[in-house]
């Protein structure tokens, strides 16, 4: 039974990847996750924000009371050389290529053209064999019309990709007013990936204290369903590889990612909450599944049930308020 | 030989030298001395190497002393070793200093010369600590200049090691430890060509080796000692000869040529002055000025070898046609004959004429002078003065000159108009906060000049005296002749004012010279500005027709994301618009800088720098001036003239920058000052203050306890004090039973004191239901406020306190009532320390005796003009003294005997007179229960029934006990200081004063480094975070304090955090006191070296105790004796790890980026200790006393554990 899928070109030995998420953050984790049969493993997202942030930080807070009191013109050994750039991050790509034998996607989360592509650039030489852009960004900004935004993202993949040889996965959200006509522009932009979709930290109140505070759960099996949609929706209208992600938990979801036309099913929650072992169990289950239903390969049933394979297509698009509507029938 | 030109100060010129030519340095930090060590670390942590090709080691002692112990040691075992240090720092080296130079080792200590503390501390330059140790046996140089502190350390160190005589290389506190100047730097080949490595080798030959033992040190009787003191002399005697060859084979090797003593001036001088130190420059100054008319013969004799005194080449470098001699000293001794160079002077002319080595005719008239004591100015108005002096009949002897003596009138009068400023030299002045980054700037300009331009280039700052919204003044000068000036710019060509409320604080135009520049930052524009001016700035501005230019930096750093750092923009306007360099080619050095300055920052704050600059010049404006009538607005005075005369005459003076102009007779005798004075002083330094919400208070004081300045009052009082109240004065009934029956309750701002720390909003533990970000306290704009609440301040203020004897101590609630007898302290904005210290003056603080060590507390507490310690109506309040730093538990135990002993004396006498005092009222008084308020006013009121009982017995008992019946109430000794002091400088007296079972209450104020010093690592540092002298993380765990005094069994202690837990806090500070033996407060006090958002300070405190790095606990001895358990641990298990509470502070953070792996290292051990730590007081408050099972009472002494916030 080949269970091998393609993505990004890269042959994988099975549509089960290891998202972005704390997974990697340890080489003995990562170590796990391939020991554990995924075939890939994307990296904990270096986040430009923080790193400028930190630069910044840490110079207000060094020299913020410098040079005020006769007795204390400094409160902070003069250190000349900082660490503030991605170091720590790429020598830890670099620590994971080294030892793994499944591909490693480094993934990047950015604020700033030129922080996107600088940081693109080291990851790409650290070694890692793709990019995973995560481009998060909440538009807030009033006076910001959808347009600005979407050629924002557009713009940072078509830099990236005129810097950077190995392959470029583009995370997004799914509020795009227009969703399947921008994954078509970060298509034409050169991504080499969509992945569907990006979980963002979303804010929560505290009713004791009355605070708000960002938080983010763990997912939920039927999350998928979003990623389920859109990629039965793009799929054969768009060259760049599919990634499902958020909601995958078992072997079932994996397929159903497949059917609709994914390439690769990427998971997490499922492995923090249950063990980096549920990976073998995902796998198997999916292999006896597709043994019992006789499915020969992933390549197979890929695609299955997207849009066009469908008998009812409809389904895909509809939303809830058009089925109450439809199934209300005297 | 091309040597690199550098524009640096004089602690990093003798740093430089020293660094490269010792292999262990050992210190202690001081001012103005500290910057050598701090340097010397830094490079000794980034590698940089000495001229034999190894790193030095660099060591930070616990105290001085240890220093010295550790200096000494290391040269007896052949390191070559130095160290750095001033005023009480040298002080404490003394004895060590004797046993280096009588065993004649080689090492030279680099001394900032400072001021010692007498009537009172000063951190200013003078000689009083090198001339406290010229009986030492060290030979004493002096430099003069930043460019001679680097010469002459290299210059030292070779005569030490050729001599074996160590030596004293000083140089004047500030002026030239500070003072940046463009120099030459020495290269590391000049360095090692004037080093004779043969020298090297026989210091190390004389060190103690097993393999070749020896012992040195031994005891010597009467019959040998005297001979063995005697066998240096020769070496003394060829020193002078050492010194000049080392200063010859300089000469040789740079081209700058040095003697023991220099002559500057006319060889047919009839007049000269000698002297030594940063002043000689400002004479030689003087001397061109006043020779330009020929018939002034005067000279200079700079002093250079203090130590040995070098008769011979004294007296050949004087010129034979001398009649008149002055010698100046920047020291006072008082009682002698004469200041010492004066009597060296004397002595060195008497023997020469007895050699009849005597080139004069007659014996010069000598006379000797005072100047510049804690870096007075001296300037050449005054060494005119001096000259002036000496061509009188009967020149005055043993005057001084920059003050006004009208007591026993030795000082010399001067004329300030006298002034010898080059016009070929241009002369800068820059105003600023401490906070907008002036300062930083002003170097980085200086920089700039002196080392792209082929100017000289010189820079000295003037900082406050205050440390929260501290304004700093920058003097710069440049020019193409070589800069002599040691003094404050007296006219200069141009200012900058970075702060337009500054022009109400100094009188910044008073000197410019006309057609002079002044570029103000302002929010006006060009066409309004002179309206908003200050009418007297106004008409200086017309009158001497200056180009006016403007700027809204504020706007421009905001535009731009600098938020309120100025500097940048500040900078480029002043090299746009002084013409020093062309406008593009000084732009391309600012943003050079820029670069260099942050490039291990990151692009970001780089391009936000570059930014800055180029929007500068869009925003950048003259004003033209053509027509412009000064406008109406004037300057309020300073302080209030409500205020006492002695405040407004003498201190408000100093507050209006006119220190100078204070007569001796207007200053104390003893340094005792009048308590009460900061309330005058209105600073008006907080651009937001809080608002009181009452419809939504609950009334819990958190916000009046955790105030830093004691900002935010509560009080509770009858309706009755409603009736004049201002309109806008809020009230609310008060609730509960602490506030009164039928009670009005008023939480007030004092707005014009308040410095806008937040502290009190961030603690509000009360939300507004309709908009959740409003709280019982919000924050809003100071100046629409500030009359308004002024007077609703004024109002509270006529509001009777509430009855001590009546409130309930125990509550946070009910403790703020008690008047706070600390206020509006000059410590940082939301300081972790001053809550703690105010809480001890409104508890105890009517009876009160504080010993306070030196460092922040003593500096907020004690710095002129005005101070926060102050009296209730009754006229009592807390008696606040300074000693020194290391010795402040002893101080404070002094105090305690003091007290205890006249108790026990006034017991005696009550006995005597007992049948004259009658038997009730000394029952009643031996026997008063004075644990309370109440008691306390009891006792107070039969002490009173006892003084008119003994004012009228006129017999000497009754005398007796007059002067010391108020003994009879019970004192508080409160013994307050930081970690610097607790845990290293002051911990042997610390340890004896608890190990003596003495009642006194020792707070230590934590903040975990030498915080008035700029932040070195002390014991109480925490394992992983960055300090000086810990740059790759402290290595070891924070010292147990708390612990190692538990160990006695016989000490109350406490680990406080009120921030974290307030009740706590306070029920430790209560039990303390109450306990009648020794008691150890240790408080964590967050503190702007943490490198942490001040306003977020609670949150950082809140998470020092969930992470178990700071636990709370008392330990009470008196449980032991009711079976209790004597440990308990108030606080909970870790909640968080150590890394969500160390690295949201910039100490631990840093290491992260500096050493990322050394940080991961640290941590971990950090995380363990804390563990490890926790469960040792966890075991403890588990423990059961003297191993018996439980019984119930130690189960409810758990229950009462826990002390809910």
């Amino acid at each position: 039974m080949d269970l091998s899928t393609i993505y990004m070109g890269m042959k994988l030995k099975n549509p089960l990847v290891a998202s972005a998420s704390p997974l990697s953050k340890t080489l003995d984790s990562a170590k796990n996750c391939e020991d554990a049969g995924l075939s890939a493993i994307v990296c904990h997202s270096l986040f430009e924000e923080q790193l400028t942030h930190d630069a910044g930080e840490l110079d207000h807070y060094l020299t913020t009371n410098a040079e005020s009191y006769a007795e204390a013109l400094t409160y902070f050994p003069e250190i000349t050389e900082f660490n503030l750039g991605p170091s720590e991050y790429l020598e830890h790509i670099n620590r994971l290529k080294n030892s793994l034998e499944i591909p490693v996607i480094g993934s990047l989360n950015g604020v700033s053209n030129g922080g996107w592509i600088n940081y693109a650039k080291q990851i790409e030489q650290a070694g890692a064999d793709a990019i995973e852009l995560n481009i998060f960004y909440i538009p807030t900004d009033f006076e910001k019309d959808s347009t600005v935004v979407e050629d924002m993202y557009v713009e940072i993949v078509t830099a990236i990709k005129t810097v950077v040889k190995i392959p470029v996965a583009v995370k997004l959200s799914p509020y795009f007013s227009a969703m399947a006509n921008m994954a078509k522009k970060i298509d034409n932009a050169g991504a080499d990936a969509l992945v569907l979709f990006n979980r963002f930290y979303q804010p929560d109140i505290d009713l004791e204290t009355l605070d708000v505070f960002p938080n983010i759960e763990l997912s939920n099996q039927w999350e998928l369903r979003l990623p389920l949609r859109w990629i039965a929706v793009l799929h054969g209208n768009i060259k760049a590889s599919l990634a499902a992600t958020s909601g995958i938990h078992t072997h079932t979801d994996v397929l159903k990612v497949m059917m609709v036309g994914g390439d690769v099913a990427m998971v997490c929650s499922e492995l923090l909450k249950n063990g980096i072992h549920r990976a073998t169990e995902i796998l198997d289950d999916l292999k006896i599944w597709m043994e019992d239903k006789e499915y020969e390969s992933i390549e197979q049933m890929q695609g299955s049930m997207d849009y066009r394979s469908v008998s009812q297509p409809a389904a895909f698009e509809r939303a809830n308020y058009m089925k109450v509507l439809n199934s209300y029938k005297i | 030989m091309k040597r690199k030109k550098v524009t640096i100060d004089g602690n990093d010129a003798a740093a430089y030298v020293a660094h490269k030519v010792n292999e262990v340095i050992a210190i202690y930090p001081i001012t103005p001395s500290s910057p050598m060590g701090e340097l010397s670390d830094a490079w000794s942590a980034a590698g940089q190497k000495n001229i034999w090709g190894t790193v030095p080691m660099v060591i930070e002692m616990q105290s001085e002393g240890g220093a010295a112990g550790t200096v000494h040691g290391a040269l007896q075992t052949g390191s070559l070793t130095t160290t750095f240090t001033a005023s009480q720092g040298l002080l404490l080296m003394i004895p060590n200093m004797y046993k280096i130079a009588g065993e004649l080792t080689p090492t030279v200590f680099h001394v900032t010369a400072r001021s010692l503390s007498a009537q009172a501390l000063s951190i200013f330059g003078d000689h009083s600590d090198v001339m406290a140790v010229r009986q030492t046996g060290f030979a004493m140089l002096c430099s003069n200049n930043v460019q001679e502190v680097m010469d002459f350390a290299l210059i030292s160190q070779k005569a030490t090691l050729e001599s074996g005589i160590p030596i004293i290389h000083f140089f004047d506190g500030f002026r030239t430890s500070h003072e940046v100047m463009k120099i030459e730097q020495l290269n590391v080949e000049d360095i090692r060509e004037m080093i004779d490595d043969k020298f090297v080798k026989l210091h190390r030959s004389r060190a103690l080796n097993p393999n070749n033992p020896f012992i040195r040190g031994t005891a010597q009787n009467p019959d040998v000692y005297f001979q063995g003191r005697e066998t240096v002399n020769k070496y003394y005697n060829e020193f002078p000869a050492v010194m000049k060859n080392a200063m010859d084979k300089f000469f040789e090797i740079t081209g700058r040529q040095y003697d023991l003593f220099e002559y500057y001036g006319s060889p047919e001088a009839d007049r000269i002055i000698i002297m030594m130190g940063s002043g000689c420059g400002t004479v030689e100054e003087t001397i061109d000025e006043l020779s330009k008319n020929p018939d002034e013969k005067i000279g200079l004799l700079k002093v250079r070898l203090y130590r040995p005194f070098a008769l011979n080449d004294f007296v050949k470098n004087i010129p034979h046609t001398v009649k008149y001699i002055s010698v100046l000293d920047r020291t006072k001794e008082p009682g002698s004959i004469g200041e010492p160079l004066y009597l060296d002077v004397i002595a060195a002319l008497n023997e020469s004429m007895n050699n009849k080595n005597n080139p004069f005719e007659k014996m010069p008239y000598v006379t000797g002078g005072r100047y510049g004591l804690s870096s007075k100015e001296f300037t050449p108005a005054m060494i005119k003065a001096v000259f002036d002096e000496m061509k009188k009949d009967d020149p005055k002897n043993h005057f001084t000159v920059g003050i006004n003596d009208d007591v026993t009138f030795t000082s010399l009068d001067f004329d300030k108009n006298f002034k010898t400023e080059s016009d070929k030299q241009f002369g800068a002045m820059f105003f600023g906060l401490g906070s907008d980054g002036t300062v930083g700037a002003n170097k980085n300009s200086i920089k700039i000049i002196g080392e792209e331009t082929d100017n000289f280039a010189q820079g000295y700052f003037v900082y406050d005296s205050k440390k929260s919204g501290s304004t700093t003044v920058s003097h710069l000068r440049f020019g193409k002749e070589q800069i002599k000036s040691a003094y404050l710019i007296e006219s200069p060509d141009f200012i900058g004012c970075h702060l337009f409320s500054l022009m109400e604080k100094f009188d910044m135009l008073k000197d410019i010279k006309p057609g002079g520049t002044f570029l103000l930052n302002t929010v006006y524009n060009k066409d309004e500005i002179f309206d908003k001016l200050p009418a007297k700035i106004g008409q200086q501005i017309i009158d001497k027709k200056l180009n006016f230019y403007i700027i809204d930096a504020f706007k421009v750093a905001g535009d731009t994301g600098m938020g309120l750092r100025i500097n940048t923009i500040m900078q480029t306007c002043f090299f746009a618009i002084s013409g020093v360099l062309p406008k593009d080619e000084a732009i391309q050095h600012i943003k050079n800088s820029i670069k260099k300055t942050y490039l291990s920052k990151g692009d970001e704050i780089i391009n936000k720098n570059f930014e800055a600059v180029d929007k500068t010049l869009e925003n950048l404006f003259k004003v033209d001036i053509t027509d412009k009538k000064p406008g109406e607005i004037q300057i309020k005075d300073t302080v209030s003239s409500k205020a006492p005369d002695y405040v407004r005459n003498v201190l408000g003076k100093i507050i209006e920058g006119m220190g100078d102009d204070i007569k001796v007779s207007e200053m104390p005798v003893d340094g005792t000052f009048p308590t009460g004075t900061a309330q005058w002083e209105k600073r008006n330094i907080a651009h937001q203050i809080p608002v009181w919400d009452e419809s939504i208070c609950i009334q819990c004081g958190k916000c009046a306890m955790i105030c830093p300045h004691a900002c935010i009052r509560i009080k509770s009082y009858d309706e009755k004090y409603l009736k004049d109240a201002p309109p806008t004065f809020k009230h609310m009934p008060a609730k509960g039973k602490e506030f009164g029956v039928d009670k009005v309750y008023t939480i007030q701002v004092a707005p014009e004191d308040c410095t806008g720390c937040t502290l009190c909003f961030e603690i509000c533990p009360v939300k507004n239901k309709t908009q959740v970000r409003l709280k019982a306290l919000n924050m809003e704009p100071q100046l629409p406020l500030k009359e308004q609440e002024s007077k609703n301040w004024e109002h509270f203020l006529s509001i009777p306190e509430f009855d001590r004897t009546v409130v309930n101590t125990g509550l946070v609630k009910s403790s703020q009532l008690f008047q706070p007898l600390f206020e509006f302290s000059g410590a940082c904005t939301g300081c972790g320390e001053t809550p703690y210290v105010k809480l001890v003056s409104q508890l105890y603080g009517d009876r009160a005796v504080i010993a306070n060590a030196t460092g922040c507390s003593s500096i907020y507490g004690g710095n002129l003009p005005t101070t926060p310690w102050t009296k209730n109506s009754d006229g009592r309040g807390p008696a606040w003294s300074n000693s020194l730093f290391e010795d402040n538990a002893e101080f404070g135990l002094g105090m305690r005997i003091s007290a205890d002993k006249h108790n026990e004396y006034a017991g005696e006498l009550l006995l005597r007179l007992r049948e004259n005092i009658g038997d009730n009222l000394v029952n009643e008084i031996l026997n008063a229960d004075q644990s309370d308020e109440p008691g306390i006013y009891e006792q107070r009121k039969r002490v009173e029934e006892l003084n008119n009982k003994l004012k009228v017995m006129n017999t000497p008992d009754a005398e007796e006990l007059l002067s010391i019946a108020d003994y009879l109430v019970k004192r508080s000794v409160w013994i307050i200081g930081g970690d610097g002091w607790a845990y290293d400088i002051g911990f042997g007296g610390l340890d004896h004063v608890i190990a003596s079972g003495k009642n006194v209450n020792i707070l230590v104020l934590d903040t975990e480094v030498y915080s008035n010093t700029g932040g070195q690592m002390s014991k109480a540092t925490g394992l992983g975070a960055v300090a000086k002298f810990a740059t790759s993380g402290k290595l070891t765990p924070k010292k147990d304090l708390a612990m190692m005094a538990i160990n006695y069994g016989s000490v109350y202690v406490a680990k406080v955090a009120m921030g974290a837990n307030d009740t706590h806090t306070l029920r430790a500070f209560l039990e303390a006191e109450s306990y009648d033996g020794p008691s150890l407060i240790i408080a964590y006090s967050h503190c702007i070296a943490h490198g942490i958002n001040m306003e977020k300070a609670i949150d950082h405190q809140k998470n020092a105790v969930k992470s178990g790095y700071w636990p709370l606990f008392r330990y009470d001895p008196r449980l032991i004796d009711e079976n209790k358990n004597p440990f308990r641990l108030d606080s909970g298990e870790p909640v968080i790890k150590l890394e969500e509470y160390a690295y949201a502070q910039a100490r631990y953070k840093m290491l992260t980026k500096s050493d990322p792996l050394q940080a991961k290292k640290l941590m971990k051990l950090a995380q363990e200790d804390v563990k490890k730590r926790f469960d040792i007081y966890k075991r403890l408050a588990e423990s059961k006393p003297n191993s018996e099972p439980e019984t119930k009472s130690n189960s409810e002494s758990k229950e009462s554990n826990s002390i809910t916030n």
